[in-house]
């Protein structure tokens, strides 16, 4: 069977690669183990957060699946940070497992161009180091000159709990274990991350009425702009602690836990430690939160968020009886954590491709990341890009003031990983102008430019785009400060006529204030997006002459084959740095830790030397 | 054919020849190899020992102690030895020229600080000290500068640095985990630590410039014209450094003198005679530039007999061809030196509160730039309710201070900072 691109895994990288691929207009093969499982939340039954909502609605921009498919399962909205600015406001939904893998098999299933193909990748073919295909363990070939490898914690992957051990990524499956092992032997850089979940309850035996209640955002806002609204009934969540005996039962176990007998000794992640981890690196806080969310409207299972573990049942069973309003609670699967291997991704170029072996693209956990928004986001640019590799189409490249794609992207190729990447706000520099709120405004031109939207998404931009001129336009009109003041605002009357633009910034003015019934003539979400313009304008104003340095610099390209080694005066340490992440730029291997002004300018000279 | 940074290089890192002994440095891969042509075999890194110099033919060149220092841990960073030579200007040239004709080429100017710059060995702000330290012609300077070669300026920025970067992993974490409840509100005490971070930055910055200790206290001497301000530069130059006539308007451009006076650098300044009106255009400009010079003047001598701007010393000039005053003027003579000393005392009390004290840390203009934008970003941190807009004021001010020691930085300069080089060092 001929296809343009070959997407193995049927996670959030893998669906969002595969879509993402088709749109552009590639045949696409997604091969998954088990169709039925494709779409699959295999961790926390949520979507989104601080940076990764971010990520989320960047995603959605290019018109991808992950947010349409939350919106189609969303059950409990949060806008966490409500009270902060905008740049740091997290969309954050919770998603009913069943219907949120229904709705994205459902979109893959209405996508031309993309077929699901059962069965287990087994090899990679190769001619003559060239991509030519994959081969499935019951040996049918699929051939394509581009192959993304979305695998997740299948490769390699081991599960521990307490003293048992088991292969496999998620519990009650195969590992991809004879794929992981041609990937060793094609020598790429790799190593062992380690990731958990916790014990899933069934709901009817919590003491709900015991609990605080955390209940779904009133505000009807949805996680996709193009989402008409909310048809699901929005559950609550609620919140209950940990406590100084489910400490001790913790404690007295720690010498049954994998994490502690050495049987792991793969890194975590320092943001969403085990409760065994807290326990002992926090041992004078005397509780921890947990949020107990649902797993589906017509699901009983509860996801105790904050309780990651791979203590032995019995004591999971202690613990979870310890806390409040969980005395009862019965264990409908206990928690495991899972090491897997992962590939170094400084192997990779910002296309997420392979630098050893060209066509070859990866997405998701198997570069280090977690979470279901990173490997979405990595899907889709590894979709983009290996069907610009396929059809020889423009690639996808996203730099650090765009998106938090890109500054994902960038953190990975540049500074691989020591613990599994989660997207976090603070690593945008450009975070001002980076919200989930302006997504479409920043990245539609870049994807309507990649061929990558429904016509339905390209006339929603157009019109979106003529909404928000439009009212910028009338955002010029002066207004004195008599008649702000005449309107209620609390200004001074010297500060004279400035444009209702240039008030929004002042503390406490309003939109209505500036311009009376201006807001109530436009699009509610193109009014937000530009009032927080308005109101960030001096210092988005000063961050826009950093990003014209930063895409300047980025304009100075270096070779992938740049032999770093034959540059003189550098160090053993940068020249390995260099070697392994092969900086595309030069701005690039300066953001690389360690590398001096002067080492910079002896590369260029190298590199203008050997242009020469 | 331009400079290669492969290449291995070479240059007296001492004085210029004659003197009792001078240093060779080579430095760079084949450091070893060229030396041992020269030498023979080589002693244990770290030791000196005597050797043999000899040309390709041969010939003896001279007698030497040579140090071998291993990279990556010598003062450039790549292997590196040293040749105490006889410090002719014979023998240098000879065992330039074997060196040459092993494969070395001479240093570029600041080329072996550069490369302990691109190695990691030392960090701008020590980079520049360097360039200051072979710069110093006064103790004073010449203490400054090793101070900040020696990392003194590091040191400070590295740990305004790490109180920044606290701050900023607070505020972050209120930014990032607000939803955790591990992570509560900020410590009430935030605000005021990174005012007094963003004070401590002020205390420095109020400091007196290291420029003046470099190129010395600006004296400009200012008066009407003919009131005898070239006969007292000469006086105090102790040489004929400007042209006196008793034809009023001479000076008609500024002179510029350096003088060194009890460890301290002033730099003489004549300016033209500032006439009210004048017909001749090229004595127009020399007034127009003795403006500007009063302008920029540390410390200003008044020539004239109508009363000083403020803050100028007064002074009775020709005071043994006229009646005494009583006015407070500094009554002296060229012609006689009567009172010259008593000027350079007056001098000196004033250019010592002018100058950077020892133990005070003194930042050069590129260095006070930075931190004066880190320093206002901290003050704004701290006063902002916007912890979005704090945590980018401390973003702003992180930057700044990385581009103190180099973190960040442009290649511009680089080149003015290298520049400044003598070869061999």
């Amino acid at each position: 069977m001929h296809f343009d691109v070959i997407v193995i895994g049927g996670g959030h990288a893998g669906t969002e690669a595969a879509a993402a691929a088709a749109r552009r207009g590639a045949s696409v093969a997604l091969v998954s183990f088990d169709a039925s499982k494709i779409g699959a939340m295999s961790c926390n039954p949520a979507i989104g957060g601080l940076g990764k909502g971010h990520l989320v609605r960047e995603v959605d921009a290019f018109d991808g699946l992950i947010a349409r498919a939350t919106d189609a399962a969303g059950i409990h909205y949060r806008m966490l940070n409500r009270s902060k600015g905008t740049a740091v406001q997290g969309p954050r939904v919770q998603a009913d497992r069943k219907r949120y893998a229904a709705a994205i098999q459902a979109m893959l299933a209405a996508q031309s161009g993309l077929t699901i193909v059962e069965g287990e990748a087994d090899a990679l073919v190769l001619d003559h180091g060239r991509l030519r295909g994959v081969t499935l363990a019951d040996g049918r070939a699929l051939q394509a000159c581009a192959v993304v490898l979305a695998t997740g914690t299948f490769l390699g992957g081991r599960i521990f709990r307490g003293e048992e051990r088991g292969e496999g990524g998620r519990i009650g499956e195969r590992a991809a274990t004879r794929l992981g092992v041609q990937l060793r032997a094609l020598d790429l850089p790799m190593s062992r991350l380690k990731t958990g979940t916790p014990p899933r309850l069934d709901g009817r035996t919590i003491d709900w009425a015991q609990l605080a209640e955390q209940r779904s955002d009133e505000e009807p806002w949805t996680m996709s702009p193009a989402t008409p609204g909310r048809t699901l009934p929005q559950l609550f969540c609620a919140v209950t602690r940990t406590n100084p005996r489910t400490h001790a039962i913790i404690r007295d176990g720690l010498d049954r836990s994998p994490l502690f007998t050495g049987a792991i000794d793969a890194a975590g992640p320092r943001y969403c430690p085990s409760i065994e981890d807290k326990i002992h690196r926090f041992g004078d806080r005397d509780g921890h939160q947990i949020f107990l969310e649902p797993e589906g409207l017509d699901d009983p299972l509860i996801y105790p968020n904050g309780i990651s573990t791979s203590l032995p049942v019995d004591v999971q069973a202690a613990m979870i009886a310890s806390i409040e309003g969980l005395e009862r609670a019965v264990i409908a699967q206990p928690g495991y954590a899972v090491e897997y291997d992962h590939i170094d991704p400084r192997a990779l170029a910002p296309t997420l491709e392979l630098r050893a072996l060209p066509g070859l693209f990866c997405a998701g956990q198997i570069n280090g990341t977690t979470g279901y928004e990173e490997a979405a986001a990595q899907g889709l640019v590894a979709g983009l890009n290996a069907a610009a590799h396929a059809l020889d189409l423009a690639p996808a490249e996203l730099d650090r003031a765009s998106s938090y794609l890109g500054v994902m992207i960038d953190d990975l190729v540049l500074h691989g990983v020591t613990e599994p990447y989660r997207m976090l706000t603070a690593r945008a520099e450009f975070r001002l102008s980076l919200r989930a709120d302006n997504a479409e405004t920043r990245l539609g031109p870049i994807a309507e430019a990649l061929g990558c939207l429904s016509d339905a998404r390209r006339a929603r931009y157009a019109r979106r785009q003529a909404d928000r001129s439009a009212l910028r336009a009338e955002l010029e009109a002066p207004v004195s400060a008599a008649a702000l003041q005449a309107r209620g605002a609390d200004v001074a009357l010297d500060a004279g006529r400035q444009s209702a633009w240039t008030w929004l910034r002042f503390p406490g003015v309003t939109i209505e204030q500036v311009a009376p019934g201006l807001a109530a003539r436009a699009p509610a979400e193109v009014v937000a997006e530009l009032i927080e313009d308005a109101r960030y304008a001096p210092y988005l104003e000063r961050q826009a002459a950093e990003v014209a340095t930063l895409r300047r610099e980025e304009s100075l390209r270096l070779p992938a084959t740049l032999d770093y080694a034959a540059i003189p005066g550098l160090s053993a340490e940068m020249i390995e740095k260099l070697s392994k992440a092969a900086p595309a730029t030069l701005a690039a291997a300066g953001r690389i830790r360690g590398i001096t002004p002067a080492a910079l300018s002896a590369i260029l000279l190298h590199a203008k030397k050997r242009a020469a | 054919m331009p400079p290669r940074a492969s290449d291995t290089i070479f240059a007296v890192a001492s004085g210029p020849p004659p003197a009792a002994i001078a240093v060779m440095r080579v430095s760079g891969s084949a450091a070893f190899t060229l030396a041992e042509t020269l030498a023979g075999p080589l002693p244990a890194p770290r030791r000196a020992s005597l050797r043999t110099l000899r040309g390709g033919d041969g010939t003896l060149l001279d007698r030497a102690l040579v140090l071998v220092f291993p990279g990556p841990n010598s003062a450039s960073g790549e292997d590196l030895v040293e040749l105490h030579l006889h410090g002719g200007r014979a023998v240098v040239a000879a065992v330039s020229a074997a060196l040459a004709a092993g494969g070395g080429r001479l240093a570029e100017p600041g080329e072996f600080t550069r490369r302990a710059l691109t190695n990691g060995r030392i960090d701008l702000a020590q980079a520049e000290g360097l360039g200051d330290l072979l710069m110093a012609e006064t103790e004073s300077a010449r203490r400054a500068a090793l101070g900040v070669a020696e990392g003194a300026v590091s040191r400070r920025v590295g740990d305004w640095g790490v109180r920044l970067l606290e701050a900023s992993a607070l505020i972050e974490a209120a930014l990032d985990f607000a939803d955790e409840d591990d992570v509560g509100a900020l410590p009430p005490g935030l605000p005021a630590s990174l005012a007094a971070l963003a004070e401590e930055m002020r205390t420095v910055l109020a400091a007196p410039p290291v420029e003046r200790l470099r190129d010395g206290v600006r004296v400009v001497l200012a008066g009407p014209p003919n009131a005898g301000k070239s006969t007292l530069l000469n006086a105090l130059a102790e040489r004929e450094a400007a042209i006196v006539s008793p034809i009023a308007g001479t000076t008609r451009d500024r002179i510029e003198v350096p003088v060194v006076r009890d460890g301290i650098a002033y730099l003489l300044i004549d300016t033209a005679g500032l006439a009210e009106t004048t017909d001749d255009p090229i004595e127009a400009i020399g007034i127009a530039r003795a403006r500007a010079a009063a302008a920029e003047a540390d410390i200003l001598l008044w020539l004239d007999d109508s009363p000083p701007p403020i803050g100028a010393m007064w002074l009775y000039p020709r005071a043994d061809e006229r009646p005494p005053v009583s006015d407070g003027r500094l009554a002296l003579s060229a012609r006689t030196g009567a009172g010259v000393n008593h000027l350079w005392s007056a001098l000196a009390d004033r250019a010592r509160a002018l100058l950077p004290r020892a133990d005070q840390l003194a930042l050069n203009a590129r260095q006070r730039q930075h931190v004066d934008h880190a320093a206002e970003a901290v003050r704004a941190a701290s006063a902002e309710t916007d912890l979005l807009i704090a945590a980018e004021q401390c973003r702003l001010a992180r930057r700044a201070l990385d581009a103190v020691t180099g973190a960040t930085g442009t290649e511009a300069m680089l080149d003015a900072l290298f520049g400044r080089f003598c070869i061999g060092k």
